[in-house]
């Protein structure tokens, strides 16, 4: 696909085509700065640069928290003390690091969310799907690995739970637990290759990142219309589209400031409020806390895995069929990361031709249902396993599947769709009419 | 037998208790510590009696390994004269030497001493932290957020509530005191309804109750009554489980305001390059 005609980076001076000839990298950093962006996109659309700051400002102060802290059992949770003690702003750069965390799944879900109701996920753009769910998964493997550094219970404990999934997988699962603590328990081995894959995987997120946005400046940017930018002449991709710099970037920046109030008023009075307090208790592998819980974030898929008991019929035909090989928890383990193949396979179970939920009068409804539907899972993930709570982790489960793979592949089928507008343009004077003369 | 109780009392007060069944609800009462809220400051006289109350009667049970002795003179905190410090340093247990491995001088560089043994209690660094609670175990900490209760909180009900054996358990549990405010520890079978469920308030501790009224005179004269011990203790606690608190805070204050005026700023650059583009409202 041809990209959106517009004006490129001409090198004037002498120095300039000097280096032009030689590294065109002038050129592509204007290519990128200045790439035509639909001029209609909402306050949906601020999230990317939220997630890019998020990226960058862990990167920042983990870089700095690494080298005050040392990764060894006997000496990890000492560190950290250190860190938010006698290091010079150390409990600044260790709460901005922690609440990062928050801010970045927080962003990411909203971004995500954002993708499944305006359809960007569709083709042209599946493969800047795919490439944003690897993100997304590379994402909860570092902040897994990053809160087990720490070095307190629930890093202790919540490291033995999640790696104990992979030995619920039959035959080798043990093995792989094994290989992924580096011996039969978690231990010293377990921290440290953490660590390192901790301070690694956020460098292979930030080139996944890059390439995100390769795919997404090829295929140009979807839009809350789903309508295409027209390409049809450069006179006619500037009636649609506006450049990135200033009009974007200027608009992204005041939405991550305003955003970042709401962090630092976090970070300043409660920065303690979104962790588990029994990480601030030294990790002992003779005391397992009553209650091991998440991080926030992961609680929507863990309320996925927990849902699937060995009583559910579902598990009872499938342990029947395998003949017994795949159990409950191998079954809660599948789900699990059933539930975001599920999201990764969007592009292909959506039959419907219309991208923007705006114009898709009965898929609407589903969203919602469904951003709901994550909600109460996040809370439910949180809750006992006793009670109601596992009968609503299973509506809920069920409802999620059940989104992906029968409702989207039928509204396709059976929804008739709302008119749209033609262009961009169109979609944009109805909201904010002819530009002033 | 008796290092067993022990370490399951410490596996209790760790918050463990698989072998109890847990404890019944416990009461957390609310209380309004000064240094609560955006705006809320240590009251440094009153870190200086909780330090006392520590020194005096908590430090023979409890260490605080990770509090080093010179942040008592840090601004902020009860901000002891140095000389003090180093005195009182060299008062306490012996240090090991980092390099020689041999004891000496505890020096004012050092950290608290360490207690661990039979009969001691868990260190108390992060103890006004490390039961915060916010979240339940369950819920959403929506509560405590609008209250501020938090650790603090949780040390000074410990501390003041301390109670007779309930009536399903006159004789208690041998070499444990009921707490109607410690959630972790044993329940004796007679308190039990038949679905093992507690039917009292909190469950059994083995600390001992540490304060009783006059157990200490402060320095600065306040009548030492065990509620007023419990607080002066409570809010030192969090002092050494947070000492950089106000610095926190500061940075709260400073950030919001620069960063909300580059809001503002931004707000209007943004409507400003957008406004030729955009016609009036239809």
């Amino acid at each position: 696909m041809a990209g959106i005609p517009h004006d490129h980076y001409e090198p004037k001076t002498g120095a300039e085509q000097w280096l032009h000839k030689r590294l065109p990298i002038v050129g592509l950093i204007y290519d990128t700065i200045m790439i035509p962006t639909p001029k209609n996109l909402n306050w949906w659309w601020i999230w990317g640069i939220v997630l890019a700051f998020c990226l960058v400002m862990q990167i920042v102060t983990g870089i700095v928290l690494v080298m005050h802290y040392t990764p060894h059992v006997d000496l990890a949770f000492k560190s950290v003390e250190h860190i938010m003690r006698d290091v010079n702003g150390g409990w600044a750069i260790r709460y901005i690091h922690a609440n990062g965390a928050s801010l970045f799944f927080f962003a990411v879900y909203i971004h995500i969310f954002r993708g499944l109701f305006y359809g960007s996920y569709k083709a042209p753009r599946e493969v800047t799907w795919i490439i944003g769910m690897v993100i997304y998964l590379a994402m909860m493997g570092t902040a897994f690995m990053g809160y087990v550094l720490p070095w307190g219970q629930m890093s202790f404990w919540g490291a033995t739970v999640i790696t104990g999934l992979f030995g619920a997988i039959p035959g080798i699962g043990p093995s792989i637990q094994a290989w992924l603590l580096g011996g039969p328990a978690v231990d010293n081995a377990t921290l440290n290759r953490f660590f390192s894959l901790h301070y690694l995987l956020p460098f292979v997120i930030a080139a996944l990142v890059a390439v995100h946005i390769w795919a997404f400046h090829t295929t140009g940017n979807n839009n809350p219309t789903g309508v295409e930018v027209r390409r049809t002449s450069k006179a006619d991709a500037e009636k649609d589209t506006l450049p990135f710099w200033p009009y974007f970037v200027i608009k992204d920046l005041f939405a991550l400031v305003l955003i970042l109030v709401v962090f630092f008023a976090v970070v300043g009075f409660m920065p303690n409020y979104l962790g588990h307090p029994d990480n601030y208790i030294e990790a002992n592998p003779l005391s397992t806390p009553a209650h091991i819980v998440p991080e926030w974030y992961f609680l929507p898929f863990y309320a996925i895995l927990r849902a699937f008991t060995a009583d559910v019929w579902a598990v009872i035909l499938v342990n029947k069929i395998t003949f017994g090989i795949v159990d409950a928890k191998f079954f809660g383990v599948l789900a699990m990361f059933g539930a975001i193949i599920a999201m990764a396979l969007a592009p292909w179970l959506d039959t419907s031709k219309v991208r923007s939920g705006q114009y898709r009068p009965m898929f609407k409804w589903w969203f919602y249902l469904l951003a709901i539907d994550f909600v109460v899972l996040m809370w439910v993930g949180a809750m006992p396993t006793d009670g109601i709570y596992p009968y609503i982790s299973l509506i809920g489960a069920t409802y999620w599947f059940a989104y992906f793979f029968v409702i989207l592949p039928l509204l396709g089928i059976i929804e008739k769709p709302l008119p749209m507008p033609a262009t961009i343009e169109e979609d944009f004077k109805s909201h904010y009419g002819n530009p002033a003369e | 037998m008796k290092k067993l109780l022990i370490s399951a009392a410490s596996a209790l007060i760790l918050g463990a208790g698989s072998a109890f069944a847990a404890g019944g609800a416990a009461h957390i009462p609310d209380f309004a510590f000064t240094f609560e809220g955006p705006f809320g400051k240590f009251d440094q006289q009153q870190l200086r009696r909780g330090f006392q109350v520590y020194r005096e009667v908590c430090s023979a049970c409890h260490g605080m390994k990770f509090v080093p002795l010179r942040t008592l003179s840090d601004e902020g905190g009860p901000q002891m004269d140095p000389a003090w410090v180093r005195a009182y340093a060299a008062d306490l247990d012996e240090a090991i030497d980092h390099d020689t491995g041999e004891p000496r001088t505890r020096k004012e560089t050092d950290m608290f001493p360490i207690r661990t043994g039979d009969g001691m209690g868990p260190d108390l660094s992060l103890i006004a932290k490390n039961r915060a609670a916010f979240h339940g175990p369950y819920g959403t900490g929506i509560a405590q957020l609008v209250q501020g209760i938090g650790g603090p909180e949780y040390v000074h009900a410990i501390l003041t509530h301390f109670e007779e054996n309930p009536a399903c358990a006159p004789d208690g549990i041998d070499g444990y005191y009921y707490n109607t405010a410690f959630p972790n520890g044993g329940i004796p079978d007679t308190c039990k309804d038949e679905h093992g469920v507690s039917t009292v308030p909190g469950s059994w501790i083995a600390m001992p109750p540490p304060l009783s009224d006059d157990l200490i005179e402060y320095e600065d004269g306040t009548p030492a009554t065990t509620e007023q011990m419990a607080e002066d203790a409570a809010a030192f606690l969090m002092w050494a489980a947070e000492p950089k608190m106000m610095a926190r805070k500061n940075m709260g204050f400073t950030a919001v305001l620069l960063l909300g005026l580059l809001t503002v700023l931004l707000y209007l650059t943004n409507k400003r390059i957008w406004a030729p583009h955009k016609g009036k409202h239809v």
